[in-house]
Formats: structure tokens, C-alpha cells, sequence
């Protein structure tokens, strides 16, 4: 029936489309989700000739393996993503931030992410999906979302209903620069913690641990005291929250997290650090700085302004 | 009403109602957030009601923490009594297969089963809040002698439809999740449906609850 689609040849470790997620229901326990790196996410529709709420698949790690049956389309990758494009008996490397035009038969070829997590594959036209609350954005947990809450799967089909007829290539000069450090707003629960956790939070590292993913980004390193109570009454949790456990590893609540969460917070991510947050490798080390309320403010200012910025150049 | 407003994070405001947890605390939580709710205020693209707290989440594009906290500290809450409770019968069924933690439960209660469902049978439970997985509720309150801490080690998978118990509360896990409440049975009843997207939670804040005991026939033929 549809003429355009992708073939899935390997359908990679977690890819799910996403776009700018979904508003106002907190309260019925659906998270936001969306694309977690956003800038990443804006500049993958920009590249493609696309508004900013436009449906595109986000991959983690390793990314899929495509075959393209369909008229020619444009299409482009952001992150710091390896990729290769077989056109007949070529094989060429891609690169990030540069659209490229697929035609019948094509292969793309998302080999892995470096030393980040999550990238992001755009098409200069809409994917057939079907929307949840005005949006596609896929939470496997929750089962919501397009391609029925699912990830996707091989030998599946990836129907696409609508090709710009504009094929422009477009192309940015952009690398994605890594930051160890992340910005934090002390939490409602900051008193809960000895004084000596207190500076141990934000004076030492931590390894992101391999039980990350949408949902929430767990740490490990020297354990974090509580001397007032592991448990809080149940209340509410927005992205970037750092719960701490009784266990006293924290956690940071990421784009899929659950709504309403009973361990104390001892910090906040500040939205500026967020995009860069979410790309850190199991692994990495982390360490925690303080910021006041204003400067966090400015930060997400300047932070904003950059992404407008590279938007404008493309 | 609120005690105090301060910040979580940069993008969200966190109204404190006080650390008592009663209807009548969680009425006026429930009253602000159907006020704000209706006011549709430019930015704000969450609200969070829960026991005694409301977060309100917002986009730092469009305002920050002190334009926002001063609409919210002058801001006229509805008194009437507007909010409309709902009633609903959920049956559920305590067949061994379903009730997988009543043997832990008659443990650290020191309570005989039939006791421990007698109590929870003739209560009629208040909807605190809904969240954590989608369409969860939080029922409240339990009697005093079937309050209960977490399972030490929480489950990592809880199988859709348990009901659980912890502290003074009754929740119904409405999709297989992690989990470490007590669990005492099993409704076959759908309480959550993402394809209803204007109302996909059955039970919702200020609604009331009780619970009706059924066969484990009743429970295979329920959806026949």
C-alpha cells in the first residue's frame, strides 16, 4: 500500500521514534518523554527541511540497519553517530550534521554512537505513525506511544506517508562537546544528608552505572548518608531530580521517569546541563557542582540561545 | 491552603501543604490543582498533585520561578464544592496464585488472613493521587493494624492488576511494573486504557473506592 518505507535489517538496541513529547499529564502518571538530547533532536528536523515537532527516530548506542524501498528522500543523522550509506556496490561513510539523499534500494547503516548515547535519524517528509496524545513519542515501560509503545523491531516495515518534494542538502558545522561536570540546584530533601554527604556530593565523582536508560540514570561511587529518613511521602518528580535510596547511590530521573517518587532529593540537573546529562556513557565519571537558582536561570538563557544560533545556520 | 512555594529545579515550582497527609489536606491540594488547571497559564506544562505537595512544572522559555510563584500566591482557588467524587466497586480476587504476599502480610501484622481481608473489605478508600506508572492510584487510609513497610527487596516485575498495600495506603498496579508494595490480589478489571485518551484513568483524585471479593471463576469468565 504505501510506496515509501524502510526495511528493518537490524533494528539496533533501543530505537523509538520521538519528537517534543508530551504535555499536562503528570497527573495520570504519564512522564513527558520526547527526545532526550533536544538540541540534537531540533537539529535533525532543521537538516531535513522539517517544524520542530516532527517525528524521528531516536537511537541508543548501536542504531538500526536500513534498507530504503521508495522515491528519493533526504535524510540526516546528529549526534556523534558512525554510519555508512550503500548506494549499489558503494559504501560510503556518513557524516553528522550534513543531509544526504536516500533513493530506492539504498542501505543505511547506523553502526554505534561514540562515546555517547543517544542519536537521531530525520526524513525530509512524515512517518505513517499513529499519535497518542498529539504526539509520537514511543515509552516502552508504559507501552505508549507510536508503533504501539513498542521499540523497533526487526523485519519490520517503516511506513512513510508524505516526501517533501524540496531535496535541498543541508549542512552544519557543529561537534558536540562533552561536559564532566553538571550543574545542580540543591533538592527539597538537601538537609536530609549528613554534612559530611553533603560535600561528598559535591566534591567527589561518580560512574555512571550500566542500569541507565530512559527512565532514569543510576550512579554509583561513595555512598551519600541520609540521617533524617530513606523514605519520603510520595510526591511528585520532574526530570533531572536526584533521588537518593536508602542505599545512597543516587539516581537521576530522566525523560521517561516515573511521576511520583517516594526518596528523598538532594539535587536538581539544571536544564541547561540536561541534553549533555542524558549522552553520558555507562562508565563515565560525573561530578556534581552547586548553582544558584539565578545563574541556572542565565545558563539556560545562553544554553537556548546557542541551539536557536545553530538552527539559523542551517 | 499552601505553606510554602520554593523551587525544584529551574522549571518547576514546589508548593508545600504541610507534612500531615488527610483528606481534608489533600482536598486543598486537589482544589489548587483543578484551579490552575482551568486558568491555563502560559508556560506551565505539568502539575503533579500528590498527598500534600503540588509540583508545577513549567517552560523556562516562557516564564521562570518568580513571575510563576507570584501568579500562584495570588491566585483565587475554587471553593466550591465543584470537585465531583465518583464511586467505584472494584472486584478483585485473593486466590493463592494472586494474594502473593498475604503469608509476609499475616507475619509482619501478626494477623490472621481472614482478619486481614475482613479489615480491608469494609473500608471505603479515598483517592489521594494517581502517578508513578500511568493511571496508578493511591487509596487511603488503611486501618491502623494493616499498616506495613515495603517489601525489603521490591519485585521487578509486579504483575498487572495487583493490589498492594504499604503504610496506610492501597494502590492497583494498572501495567506489569517494578514494585515493592504487599500484594494481597488480583482485579481483572482494566483501570488504566492509554486508546482513551480524555479519560484513560478509571479512578482519579477524590474518587471513592471499595472492593468486592470474587471467585477465581468470576475472575477467568470476567471479561466473557
Amino acid at each position: 500500500m504505501n510506496k515509501n518505507y524502510f526495511e528493518i535489517l537490524r533494528a539496533g538496541i533501543n530505537s523509538t521514534f520521538q519528537d517534543l513529547g508530551r504535555n499536562n499529564l503528570y497527573h495520570i502518571g504519564i512522564p513527558f518523554s520526547g527526545a532526550m538530547d533536544n538540541r540534537n533532536y531540533l537539529l535533525a528536523n532543521k537538516l531535513t527541511g522539517n517544524d520542530n515537532n516532527n517525528p524521528v527516530i531516536e537511537f541508543a548506542y548501536q542504531g538500526p540497519h536500513l534498507k530504503y524501498h521508495g522515491n528519493a528522500i533526504n535524510v540526516a543523522i546528529t549526534g556523534d553517530v558512525s554510519f555508512k550509506i550503500k548506494k549499489g556496490n558503494n559504501l560510503i561513510d556518513g557524516e553528522c550534521y550534513q543531509s544526504f539523499i536516500l533513493e530506492n534500494n539504498d542501505e543505511l547503516d547506523i553502526i554505534s554512537t561514540n562515546k555517547s548515547v543517544y542519536g537521531y535519524l530525520a526524513i525530509s517528509g512524515q512517518f505513517d505513525l499513529k499519535l497518542q496524545w498529539s504526539s509520537c513519542s514511543t515509552n516502552i515501560k508504559a507501552k505508549i506511544g507510536s508503533n504501539n509503545g513498542e521499540k523497533l523491531s526487526v523485519n519490520q516495515k517503516i511506513n512513510i506517508k508524505e516526501i517533501n518534494q524540496n531535496l535541498v542538502n543541508k549542512k552544519l558545522n557543529y561537534i558536540n562537546t562533552k561536559i564532566e561536570n553538571i550543574r545542580v540546584l540543591k533538592g527539597t530533601n538537601f538537609d536530609y544528608f549528613s554534612e559530611e554527604s553533603k560535600k561528598l556530593f559535591f566534591g567527589n565523582e561518580f560512574k555512571v552505572s550500566k542500569l541507565s536508560d530512559r527512565m532514569g540514570m543510576r550512579l554509583e561511587g561513595k555512598k551519600i548518608e541520609n540521617i533524617v529518613d530513606t523514605n519520603i511521602r510520595s510526591e511528585g518528580l520532574i526530570k533531572g531530580v536526584i533521588q537518593v535510596p536508602a542505599d545512597g547511590n543516587p539516581i537521576i530521573m530522566l525523560s521517561d521517569h516515573g511521576t511520583i517518587g517516594g526518596y528523598p532529593k538532594i539535587g536538581v540537573v539544571i536544564s541547561a546541563d540536561y541534553d549533555k546529562l542524558v549522552q553520558l556513557t555507562p562508565g563515565s565519571t560525573i561530578k556534581f557542582q552547586e548553582i544558584d537558582l539565578n545563574s541556572a536561570e542565565t545558563l539556560f538563557k545562553l544554553y537556548d540561545l546557542e541551539t536557536q544560533n545553530l538552527i539559523s545556520q542551517i | 491552603m499552601i505553606k510554602n512555594i520554593s523551587n525544584l529545579g529551574d522549571a518547576a515550582l514546589y508548593c508545600d501543604f504541610g507534612n500531615e497527609i488527610t483528606k481534608e489536606i489533600n482536598t486543598q491540594v486537589i482544589r489548587y490543582f483543578k484551579t490552575i488547571q482551568k486558568k491555563n497559564i502560559e508556560g506551565v506544562n505539568n502539575l503533579t498533585p500528590s498527598y500534600n505537595k503540588l509540583i508545577i512544572s513549567f517552560d523556562l522559555k516562557k516564564i521562570n520561578f518568580n513571575k510563576l510563584k507570584k501568579i500562584i500566591d495570588d491566585i483565587e482557588i475554587i471553593k466550591s464544592d465543584s470537585i465531583q467524587n465518583k464511586k467505584f466497586e472494584i472486584p478483585i480476587c485473593c486466590e493463592k496464585e494472586f494474594s502473593l504476599d498475604i503469608k509476609r502480610l499475616e507475619e509482619k501484622l501478626k494477623m490472621k488472613e481472614e482478619k486481614i481481608y475482613e479489615s480491608f473489605f469494609k473500608k471505603e478508600f479515598f483517592c489521594y493521587m494517581t502517578g508513578f506508572i500511568a493511571g496508578m492510584p493511591f487509596l487511603g487510609d488503611l486501618d491502623e493494624n494493616l499498616r506495613a513497610k515495603r517489601l525489603d527487596t521490591p519485585r521487578v516485575k509486579v504483575p498487572k492488576g495487583s493490589i498492594g498495600l504499604t503504610e496506610q495506603f492501597a494502590n492497583i498496579y494498572t501495567f506489569e511494573s517494578p514494585g515493592g508494595w504487599n500484594i494481597i490480589g488480583n482485579t481483572p478489571l482494566n483501570i488504566f486504557d492509554s486508546s482513551k485518551e480524555n479519560e484513560p484513568n478509571l479512578i482519579n483524585p477524590g474518587d471513592l473506592v471499595t472492593f468486592k471479593r470474587i471467585t477465581k471463576e468470576n475472575y477467568q469468565n470476567y471479561h466473557e
